[in-house]
């Protein structure tokens, strides 16, 4: 059986706008930082259906360096993250309000 | 089945590669050596950035491909090669002190500005959608981890989240914006192969454009465009000067560089509609920028403002999409460099140590006690109005009659009031330096060499490059007659 790649996309789509919606509502960074791997995975799942839909490569492989980058990403936002909790004893981006005009 | 590597020369990627090893030289040499003994690492940077100049001056006037189509080699990238080149060589220069005061001169600091050019200059030239992408994370992560250099300065926390997490959200927009574009084009993501395939089939026409507006909110984002602007007062004003500085004129000039290729080569064909949302984009930018900055007391965040302004005025080159259009955005950039760098120069050295003295009422008196310095400040000021004979004017008087030859006459109009309203808050800065005392003893200015070289290369470059534009304009036609549709 073949899956349509309207299914993929619908999937994806959905999926990126629950990644957005949890960006801008959550406070917690960690859980926002969830959220935008959420939006990243939904995006290498539209890749992956279009390139099984046209048989081209370039999609799957554009998969591996949105998951790398997303590692590298991963490493230096967690990295953050721990700074700031080692500074404040919480990670809540409404208590990140020194900065405002 | 066989493979075959295709044949690729490594000089074509000359000044990339030069500057990945100086970066990890840095690293390597950071670790290795004994604490305490100080390398100066900031000699090697700048030697590994001279190098990757003259490489790029050696690559000059080649045209083609390489790597399998995935590297343009073109004047376009090679101009912008050497803006960044610039903007880093010139921002290690104001670093030094300034990370020395916060006992922050590590080699990491250096090989993350050389890493972040090295992600620009992929941007800049990429040729296929995965390379702008792989080249603006490997930009922005050096970036990001910049921003939050000072790890116990609850400031430069703040910041480097912020700019983190809204990052981050936008590159997940702008992929996304690519996985449409890929399955509207039918499997391609090669920038030549864009147009003719995105063109095929009408009924892949909402996921064209539904790509293309992803793709402005993703790039948006970087060039800081409103209303994606929200992030950047904080994160400029919260990132340790030099890294703000950094970020105002090398990311700025490689988003713009990224944008401005996949925009110009890739949809030609749907310029009315990209062109009408840009429009609507400039002159929010402009308008909040220029507004917002007027209400500022803090430097850096009165010039983040102003940067959001100026981001404005180049978004205007983009909606002119003309041949004096693109080339009023190479000019542009270069001349920002000059005069914003310069700025941050200026502000590290007034606010002596660790920042003290930010507030724009700390420059009152300064024409006094250092004429010298405060001259070169009001030349800076305004260059960033626009008035003649600085390097801004000739570079704002080129943009609006790219606007003018478009045919955008209300656009250009819109832009000469934003900078009528921009010299309020640039003046204010020069009355406040010659027109009011000092407030209070702030204590002397202290002098680094570097960071005075680099007040004073700016200075004279601003003037320079504002009084003869001629060869600079010749350079910039030439490395825009790459974009065929325009």
């Amino acid at each position: 059986m073949v899956v349509p790649v309207q299914y993929y996309l619908a999937l994806s789509v959905a999926l990126f706008a629950l990644g957005v919606i949890g960006v801008l509502i959550r406070r917690n960074a960690l859980v926002i930082y969830m959220c935008i791997e959420m939006m990243l995975n939904a995006v290498n799942l539209a890749f992956i259906g279009f390139a099984d839909y046209f048989k081209a490569v370039d999609g799957q492989m554009f998969v591996f360096f949105v998951l790398t980058v997303a590692a590298a990403e991963v490493a230096v936002g967690l990295a953050l993250i721990v700074a700031i909790f080692r500074n404040r004893g919480d990670v809540y981006v409404d208590n990140l309000n020194i900065l405002k005009w | 089945m066989t493979f075959t590597i295709p044949s690729f020369h490594l000089s074509s990627i000359g000044p990339w590669l030069t500057l990945t090893v100086t970066a990890i030289l840095i690293l390597v040499l950071d670790a290795l050596s004994p604490k305490g003994r100080k390398v100066c690492f900031s000699w090697l940077a700048l030697a590994g950035l001279a190098v990757a100049a003259f490489q790029t001056i050696g690559l000059w006037g080649s045209t083609g491909t390489d790597f399998a189509r995935m590297v343009y080699i073109d004047d376009f990238a090679n101009f912008f090669y050497l803006i960044f080149i610039l903007g880093a060589a010139l921002t290690v220069l104001i670093s030094r002190q300034y990370l020395e005061d916060y006992g922050k001169n590590m080699g990491e600091y250096y090989a993350l500005i050389i890493f972040a050019t090295v992600g620009m200059m992929l941007m800049a030239a990429g040729s296929h959608l995965i390379m702008i992408f792989l080249g603006l994370e490997i930009m922005s992560i050096a970036v990001y981890v910049l921003a939050g250099l000072f790890r116990e300065d609850l400031r430069s926390n703040e910041a480097a989240l912020k700019y983190l997490i809204l990052g981050s959200f936008s590159s997940a927009f702008l992929l996304f914006g690519m996985a449409m574009l890929y399955g509207a084009s039918g499997g391609t993501l090669f920038l030549n192969d864009l147009p003719l395939r995105l063109g095929a089939d009408p009924a892949m026409a909402p996921l064209v454009l539904l790509g293309v507006g992803l793709l402005i909110v993703g790039f948006g984002f970087k060039v800081a465009a409103a209303p994606f602007h929200m992030w950047t007062p904080d994160v400029y004003e919260g990132a340790p000067t030099s890294v703000t500085a950094f970020m105002a004129v090398a990311v700025k000039a490689a988003a713009f560089a990224a944008f401005a290729r996949v925009f110009f080569l890739a949809f030609p064909a749907i310029k009315v509609d990209w062109n009408m949302v840009l429009w609507v984009l400039a002159v929010a930018t402009m308008t909040i920028g220029n507004v917002a900055a007027i209400s500022q007391t803090n430097i850096k965040r009165m010039l983040a403002y102003s940067s959001i302004a100026h981001a404005g005025y180049l978004l205007m080159a983009m909606v002119a999409a003309n041949q004096l259009g693109a080339m009023s955005l190479l000019y542009y950039l270069l001349a920002y460099t000059l005069m914003n760098l310069g700025a941050f120069g200026v502000v590290i050295l007034v606010g002596r140590k660790k920042d003290s003295y930010l507030n724009i009422y700390d420059y009152s008196g300064l024409g006094a006690a250092h004429p010298v310095l405060a001259a070169s400040m009001a030349l800076f000021m305004f260059a960033l109005a626009g008035i003649p004979p600085t390097a801004g004017f000739v570079g704002k008087f080129y943009i609006f009659s790219a606007a003018i030859q478009a045919g955008y006459i209300w656009l250009a109009i819109i832009g000469v009031m934003n900078s009528l309203v921009s010299v309020f808050y640039y003046l204010r800065i020069t009355v406040l330096m010659y027109m009011k005392p000092a407030e209070a003893d702030l204590g002397p200015v202290v002098f680094s060499p570097a960071l005075t070289a680099v007040v004073a290369l700016t200075a004279a470059g601003v003037l320079a490059i504002g009084i003869f534009p001629g060869c600079l304009y010749n350079l910039a036609m030439n490395a825009v007659k790459i974009f065929p549709g325009l």
